[in-house]
């Protein structure tokens, strides 16, 4: 099939007319009569935006999500690739579970699924994964996440390693001392008045604090996910100030969006790990992803059962989802209050993000040659989030009910129309 | 009031109409036949997550004074060490018609969550280190009859009360300040910082490492109890170390006013946080404290239950 896309205005604010044909951008000359014509006036096309931080669920709780099902999530977002976390069961630490991860991507994926290996088997934070064997099936992102590398040897050993591959180490930063398994409010006056076990922000500072250093010191790849807090930008900053390391780091929408107060009243769809942050450390995280201390928005989107939200808020599943809404925080937050034009919105979900994952085909500008994986974007309509239409099998979405942004109009990821209004 | 979750629900007429029914409800305490027909035909159900003896035991005599129907269910032998969770756990019981629950969950918010799954009244009767409502008003209620025993006012305006120890991990120290902001109590707050709950300078209480001057100033000495697990988990370096520094030792007794009183919301670690001879001395109202539960609580079930704002 093809498509001619007319009137759409790029991020750059030119405007392009453009066909796909063969999975690739064309010249409008170019597709024959058959090609389903597209009126995007008004609409801003993107390249297709690229999630580094994707919990899919599949193996191993596909009652939360499967690939199917959070792929056709991620292609409602806008998103024609997303790198899937390998906290499944089994864990992604095999080249054998690595290849799966990408089979099933490649059986039921509406955008690219690219998987990401474990750090250390079983994400034990113990013994190293079979980094190199990963690797060779193409990984290149490695994580223990929703678990820190929290030895330091092992940090310094899995960056060293991992240089022979080009790979990197995507940490979740939490020192399992300062905030333990039952950690889930940020430590605050919140967590004083509702006796929550606290998660104080320098749990995380401290990791990254060392993080950077071991990743100067053996020059390898690191990148922080999730960064949450005021403490953690600053570190991020010295270093990337001191330019000796390649470092990268990654914020959420919801820590971008929602504070601590949301935890209030017990609702379990608000925890979330890190947790969700005070004023204070929001306004720092939005400050450095508008200014590029933060690379890339990564959604942590994390399906979660209601069974596995009905319970006790310090016992509850941690997560929420994020791949529908990102695109409409990011826009509401930046794009709508001036503190960021497309082009910021492009490098920040899109080219960055494809950059750090080496994924050479995603994240490209759109002109005629070039992969025909992109986003048309409606950038005035609005709508009130109801999770009950959400893609996803879950519906632990903490946008429920909120006024935001409504953009996306349709999705192509290799030259196929993924979703469309 | 439909349901008691927090001190901070209560307004200050609701407060002390709950004191005041209290006060009757003693009475009938001290009669041979203790049995009163107000909640006749209603069902309570005790439904304690965590362990505990009195506050249980307690729950239970006063539903059973007032002529309640009263069931008890441990976590342990209930369904949800089956694996079922607590909404669904809570879902069944209300199915069956139940009046209230009285929730005691080792998880801070739970007794909250489980309010909001069901249409039967529900006490809070200790939710993780958050809050325990019916403790702050049965302190407050010994409070008062302490100050009328001196020959005090017993209005709590102007009266100090000093609330020592493990405040971090502590819902009796949430709900008193709570309750005191309401009946106006002053209190002040002594810990060593690593027990101090973050944000306690938001609390409009005062905070001090100095015992000796908060217990010379005090109407009431209230000493928390400081757990086991504390005394390995590095908030203070020996159990010695802190009877020395923050326990109410023999010779912090002669440091009290003649008119003051030692409270301990139990159970107690006698020569951790407070001596036996501050235990066992004249001053102490903790027996009094235990004796102010079961009145308070018939009052707090009558109110929801049974008075003019029953459900």
């Amino acid at each position: 099939m093809s498509l001619v896309v007319t009137g759409a205005t790029l991020a750059d604010g030119s405007a392009l007319d453009f066909a796909v044909v063969d999975g690739r951008l064309a010249e409008v000359s170019d597709a024959d009569d058959s090609a389903e014509r597209v009126d995007a006036s008004g609409l801003v096309a993107l390249p297709g935006l690229v999630d580094l931080h994707t919990h899919l669920r599949e193996p191993g709780k596909e009652d939360a999500e499967t690939v199917a099902s959070g792929t056709l999530a991620a292609a409602r977002g806008g998103y024609t690739a997303v790198f899937a976390m390998p906290n499944l069961d089994p864990a992604t630490d095999t080249a054998e579970a690595a290849q799966y991860v990408a089979d099933l991507g490649r059986r039921d994926g509406h955008c690219e699924v690219v998987p990401i290996g474990a750090v250390t088997k079983g994400r034990a934070g113990a013994e190293l994964a079979e980094l190199g064997l990963m690797a060779e099936q193409g990984v290149r992102v490695f994580s223990d996440d929703g678990a820190c590398v929290h030895d330091s040897l092992i940090m310094r050993r899995a960056l060293t390693y991992l240089k022979t591959y080009d790979g990197m180490v995507a940490q979740h930063a939490q020192d399992p001392r300062l905030a333990g398994p039952s950690a889930c409010c940020h430590e605050s006056d919140i967590s004083g008045r509702l006796g929550l076990p606290a998660w104080p922000s320098v749990a995380e500072s401290v990791i990254i604090a060392r993080d950077v250093q071991l990743a100067e010191f053996t020059g390898g790849r690191y990148h922080a996910c999730h960064i949450s807090t005021a403490e953690s930008v600053d570190v991020i900053r010295w270093a990337k100030k001191r330019g000796k390391a390649d470092i990268t780091a990654e914020v959420t929408p919801h820590h971008l969006l929602l504070d601590t107060p949301h935890v209030e009243s017990f609702d379990t769809t608000f925890k979330v790990n890190p947790p969700l942050r005070t004023s204070e450390h929001i306004e720092a995280i939005r400050e450095a992803l508008v200014d590029g201390t933060i690379d890339i928005v990564g959604t942590d989107h994390a399906p979660h059962t209601q069974e596995d939200k009905d319970h006790p808020f310090d016992v509850a599943s941690p997560g929420m989802l994020g791949l529908e809404a990102a695109l409409a925080v990011v826009m509401e937050l930046f794009v709508n209050t001036g503190r960021m034009d497309w082009a910021t919105v492009v490098d920040r979900m899109s080219a960055a993000p494809a950059r750090i994952g080496r994924l050479p085909h995603q994240g490209r500008p759109l002109a005629v040659g070039e992969p025909a994986n992109l986003v048309l974007v409606d950038p005035s309509r609005r709508a009130t989030v109801d999770r009950s239409t959400s893609a996803s099998k879950s519906r632990n979405n903490p946008y429920h009910g909120l006024d935001l942004p409504d953009p996306v109009e349709m999705t192509v990821w290799a030259g196929r129309v993924t979703y469309r209004r | 009031m439909h349901h008691l979750l927090s001190a901070a629900d209560l307004s200050l007429d609701e407060a002390r109409s709950i004191l005041d029914v209290a006060e009757e409800m003693h009475e009938v305490q001290r009669r041979p036949i203790k049995k009163l027909p107000a909640l006749r035909g209603r069902t309570i159900i005790n439904m304690f997550f965590e362990d505990s003896t009195r506050t249980r035991t307690s729950f239970e005599i006063a539903g059973k004074w007032m002529s309640a129907d009263t069931i008890n269910v441990s976590g342990k032998g209930s369904s949800v060490s089956k694996g079922e969770s607590l909404r669904d756990t809570m879902l069944t019981l209300d199915a069956m018609g139940v009046d209230c629950f009285v929730i005691r969950h080792a998880s801070s918010g739970a007794v909250a969550q489980a309010a909001g799954w069901v249409r039967a009244s529900v006490v809070n009767a200790g939710d993780g280190q958050h809050e325990h409502p019916t403790q702050a008003l049965l302190d407050a209620y010994t409070m008062r009859q302490h100050f009328r025993d001196q020959g005090l006012s017993d209005a709590y305006e102007g009266k100090r009360i000093a609330i020592v120890g493990d405040l971090l991990h502590s819902r009796v120290v949430r709900s008193n300040v709570l309750l005191q902001a309401t009946l106006g109590g002053q209190i002040t707050l002594v810990a060593p910082p690593t027990l101090l709950p973050t944000g306690v300078e938001t609390w409009g209480v005062r905070v001090t490492q100095d015992l000796d001057a908060a217990i010379a100033e005090a109407d009431i000495v209230m000493m928390l109890r400081v757990q086991r697990e504390r005394m390995t988990g590095g908030f203070f370096p020996t159990a010695r170390e802190y009877a020395t520094e923050y326990g109410l030792t023999a010779e912090r007794v002669g440091l009290l006013k003649p008119t003051a009183a030692i409270m301990h919301p139990g159970p107690m670690n006698r020569g951790v946080e407070i001596s036996s001879e501050a235990a066992d001395a004249a001053a102490s109202r903790v027996l009094d404290q235990v004796s102010a539960g079961v009145a308070v609580r018939m009052s707090v079930l009558y109110h929801l239950l049974g008075g003019e704002g029953a459900a």
